[in-house]
């Protein structure tokens, strides 16, 4: 029988497109090349947060962290959701004064967030090295693990009726149609949410794989208690693919406390095609920097390192929505270091333009035809 | 001909004294000391050597205060080992 619909990826967007598409009665098959939750989703932190850096994006992780904190009570242990929140750090007084706008901007939205001088930013994390000037708490930001969690949501869909067919890898789509090694199949919708990867099925989506090297240490409970984050991330994070050295490559202090007690340290953010090695050069400029923040964490073992592609857009934002002018292809990825926490928002948003309404979120701003500056 | 007698070193395990023979690591010699469990896991489930050189951190023992992985460190005298 022909399903309505056919997503393609079961990592975490994949997974939330399948799950708000059986909400809404529409009987979803999902197509994984490898198996859910194993690509950029099982390398990622799973730290949910709200961001300022554009009003579409702000939009986007508030309305998903919502619906992860809606969810939240029905999360399984083995999700290991916690509300910690986030403590961006300013580490001068030059990047607290940008602290109360910030604050301002969170609080005019709706979004808890408090202003933290010096004293309360050492109460809050004793382990951060004296001589910080404070910083801005963001008490609802979450964590959880995000493999357990793209399980839960096909499950979720399993449950109304979806089906997840792994090992299942799709050589091409067109509206309403997808090419397996068992030919072509007939569908209603197609929703291409195969991350970094989607680019092969859809050429002109303009996705570059940005690596990133995560760290975890042995446990140590109550080293650290919010996900910490240097202010300067912003900066690490959105140099722009441009080719200048200072944004091809960087690094920002980005420590999360997980359930088990252990440290996961990041972030790095580097373009080198599918380059999968370690970057140890780079991986050591990373552990450098969160000593600056944090001379403690010296004191712990790191354990594991790993690197993870992070779906990159040139603009920053996501690409959700239709693909070409025919209906029947949608295309939902590109969500660079944040799809974890957008996950939710997006197969909202997939299934709203899927049944032609008009939802809780402005598409606009996802479009996947929309002109970006940096490519052109 | 006689065999060389295997030379055995007194190590500190978990806080009691323990005569160990020197065999090489000190994995080698705990496992030879019938040590069973190097460490628990988070759920609380016995850990010991896996790969035995150095890569899967499964191992991991605190040797003098410090977190070490017991299939490449050296066996001395008087060390400190505790198991977790």
């Amino acid at each position: 029988m022909k399903a309505d619909a056919i997503v393609i990826g079961a990592g975490i967007v994949g997974a939330a497109c399948a799950d708000a598409l059986s909400r809404e009665g529409l009987s979803v098959r999902v197509l994984e090349s490898a198996f859910a939750g194993g690509g950029t989703t099982s390398r990622a932190m799973g730290h949910l947060v709200v961001m300022d850096d554009s009003e579409a994006q702000f939009t986007l992780t508030r309305r998903s962290r919502e619906m992860w904190t809606d969810w939240a009570p029905e999360l399984p242990a083995s999700c290991e959701d916690q509300q910690g929140g986030t403590l961006w750090v300013a580490a001068d007084d030059e990047e607290l004064r940008a602290v109360a706008p910030k604050v301002e901007f969170y609080r005019a939205r709706g979004v808890q967030a408090e202003l933290l001088d010096a004293r309360a930013l050492a109460e809050a994390e004793p382990n951060l090295r004296p001589g910080l000037a404070g910083g801005m708490r963001v008490p609802e930001d979450r964590i959880l693990y995000p493999p357990a969690a793209a399980k839960w949501l096909l499950e979720r869909a399993g449950a109304r009726g979806a089906t997840l067919e792994e090992r299942c890898e799709v050589t091409a789509v067109e509206p309403s149609r997808v090419q397996t090694r068992d030919g072509w199949t007939d569908t209603g919708f197609v929703i291409v949410a195969g991350g970094f990867t989607s680019a092969r099925l859809l050429p002109g989506l303009r996705i570059e794989p940005r690596k990133g090297h995560l760290v975890i240490s042995d446990r140590a409970p109550g080293f650290a208690r919010h996900q910490l984050v240097e202010l300067g991330y912003l900066t690490s994070a959105h140099g722009t693919h441009d080719g200048s050295a200072l944004t091809r490559e960087s690094v920002a202090f980005n420590l999360q406390p997980r359930a088990t007690g252990q440290m996961l340290l990041g972030s790095s953010r580097e373009f080198v095609d599918f380059d999968d090695s370690i970057n140890s050069r780079l991986r050591d400029r990373m552990i450098r920097r969160a000593l600056e923040y944090m001379p403690a964490l010296a004191g712990l073992a790191a354990i594991r390192t790993w690197i993870g592609f992070r779906p990159c857009t040139p603009d920053n934002l996501p690409l959700i929505g239709a693909w070409g002018e025919a209906p029947g292809l949608f295309v939902a990825t590109g969500h660079e270091g944040l799809g974890i926490t957008t996950a939710p928002g997006t197969g909202e948003l997939i299934a709203d333009l899927v049944l032609g309404r008009r939802g809780a979120l402005d598409p606009l701003p996802y479009a996947p035809h929309r002109a970006m500056d940096g490519h052109s | 001909m006689t065999r060389e007698p295997i030379e055995r070193v007194r190590i500190q395990l978990d806080g009691a004294a323990v005569d160990v023979a020197s065999v090489g690591s000190l994995a080698a010699a705990l496992l030879n000391a019938g040590v069973a469990s190097f460490r628990q896991s988070v759920r609380g489930e016995a850990r010991g050597p896996l790969c035995g050189m150095g890569i899967c951190m499964e191992c991991r023992v605190v040797v003098d205060g410090v977190l070490r992985r017991a299939c490449v460190e050296p066996l001395r005298d008087g060390m400190v080992v505790e198991t977790r």
